[in-house]
């Protein structure tokens, strides 16, 4: 196949270079419109989650729950999402500041975190706590090493959660997928209700 | 103009990859160099076009001695700074000589639906060898819905003797566009640094 240059100096018929494109390689985004859940699988709708790249990163985009004061959560899957429960372990703080200044504060968050769980994991609590519209909750999640067979599989997330008569959030939370069996989906939710707005975006970091 | 072939098989005078080819999901918008300035502003590019957008920041080296590194944004092109925030800030730090190291919130640091700037590198050294590097990740700035959240990590050096950590995070209380960032030091100029803009598709 030719090369085509066009007047304006792009090309087109190129499927590929020999040039380093960054290493993040957005992978999927999937948008909220008052969903259940939002899973991304292996294989599915053009969703690669395996030995490809060695970590995977979600960022969040204004989620935003169709209830108000409810957790938005993950969960991970090894048999291609035909269920969510993989036994958790993880940490969990934040620090929290109120608009009007009356608080604020960087705690251990032993309420929410999971020893041995196969329970849904909190990435951000609290979220749209008093239902405004404005409120939502952004963030990052990082995957590391999904498709190992040999370790467990290590989960960091940040998110920051605005609030108007209580508290803002920053929280953290990080833990480890206890299994050896490669890991090929994970979901989102809330607690409660729907995901009524938001945007998840999926990417590949590349090691080389 | 011409499609150079260069002997190493490069292409020069490109403008435009197709669609087909990735570029990568961090697409760099701007670069700015400080040298004894006392603002660094970012006034385009902030935009719709990208969901979140990365600054970061590269050997930000104050003109005075441990002076804060901050922010703040604009719903008016850069005409004003001063959006409402209100935000938290903690961080850890660890002295050279093993006498002292902590986790813990700052309220010096933090805002309250406030306008004033927002620091994301306190107690910056001005030492040859001292400055702050780290970076600012503003989510959905263009929105009319939502407050613009932020997240920012910082590691800086202080006094010659101490390796600090700041996490802040925080929100733009408005539902106007916010279009544009602007960095200073609390007291003085930025000697230099770099400050970077990135667009993550």
């Amino acid at each position: 196949m030719a090369l085509v240059k066009y007047n304006n100096n792009s090309i087109s018929a190129v499927t590929a270079t020999g040039l380093a494109s960054g290493a993040l390689t957005h992978i999927k985004t999937l948008t909220a419109s008052s969903s259940g859940t939002l899973s991304f699988v292996h294989g599915s709708d053009g969703v690669v989650l395996d030995s490809t790249y060695p970590i995977y990163k979600f960022e969040f985009i204004n989620i935003h729950p169709a209830t108000a004061n409810t957790i938005f959560q993950f969960q991970t899957s090894t048999n291609g999402g035909s269920s969510y429960g993989v036994t958790y372990t993880n940490t969990v703080f934040l620090a929290y500041h109120k608009e009007n200044g009356s608080g604020s504060g960087l705690n251990y968050e032993a309420g929410r975190d999971q020893a041995q769980s196969t329970a849904f994991a909190n990435l951000c609590a609290e979220v749209a706590r008093s239902g405004e519209a404005d409120q939502a909750c952004s963030g990052f999640l990082e995957l590391y090493n999904p498709s190992s067979t040999t370790f467990v599989k290590h989960c960091i997330s940040r998110f920051i959660k605005d609030a108007a008569t209580t508290d803002m959030f920053d929280q953290y939370q990080a833990g480890y997928m206890n299994t050896t069996t490669a890991i090929n989906a994970v979901r989102f939710q809330m607690s409660s209700g729907n995901i009524d707005a938001g945007k998840i975006k999926l990417y590949g970091i590349k090691d080389s | 103009m011409a499609i150079n072939l260069a002997n190493n098989n490069s292409l020069a005078n490109i403008t435009a990859l197709p669609s087909s080819v990735s570029g990568g999901a961090m697409t760099l918008l701007a670069t700015q160099t400080a040298s004894g300035s006392a603002t660094i502003s970012f006034t385009s590019g902030i935009d719709d076009t990208y969901d979140s957008y990365v600054f970061k920041f590269i050997n930000i080296h104050p003109a005075t001695n441990n002076s804060s590194f901050q922010f703040q944004g604009s719903t008016n092109s850069g005409s004003s700074y001063g959006v409402t925030i209100t935000s938290s800030f903690f961080q850890t730090y660890h002295a050279e000589d093993n006498s002292a190291a902590a986790l813990a919130y700052n309220t010096s640091n933090d805002l309250a639906q406030s306008t004033s700037f927002q620091i994301i590198a306190d107690t910056t050294g001005n030492g040859s060898d001292e400055s702050a590097s780290g970076y600012l990740h503003l989510f959905n700035p263009s929105s009319t819905t939502f407050v613009k959240h932020f997240i920012s990590v910082d590691n800086h050096y202080y006094n010659g003797t101490y390796s600090i950590n700041d996490f802040s995070a925080g929100y733009f209380n408005t539902t106007s566009a916010v279009d544009s960032i602007q960095f200073k030091f609390n007291s003085g100029n930025i000697d230099s640094g770099v400050i970077k803009l990135y667009g993550v598709s």
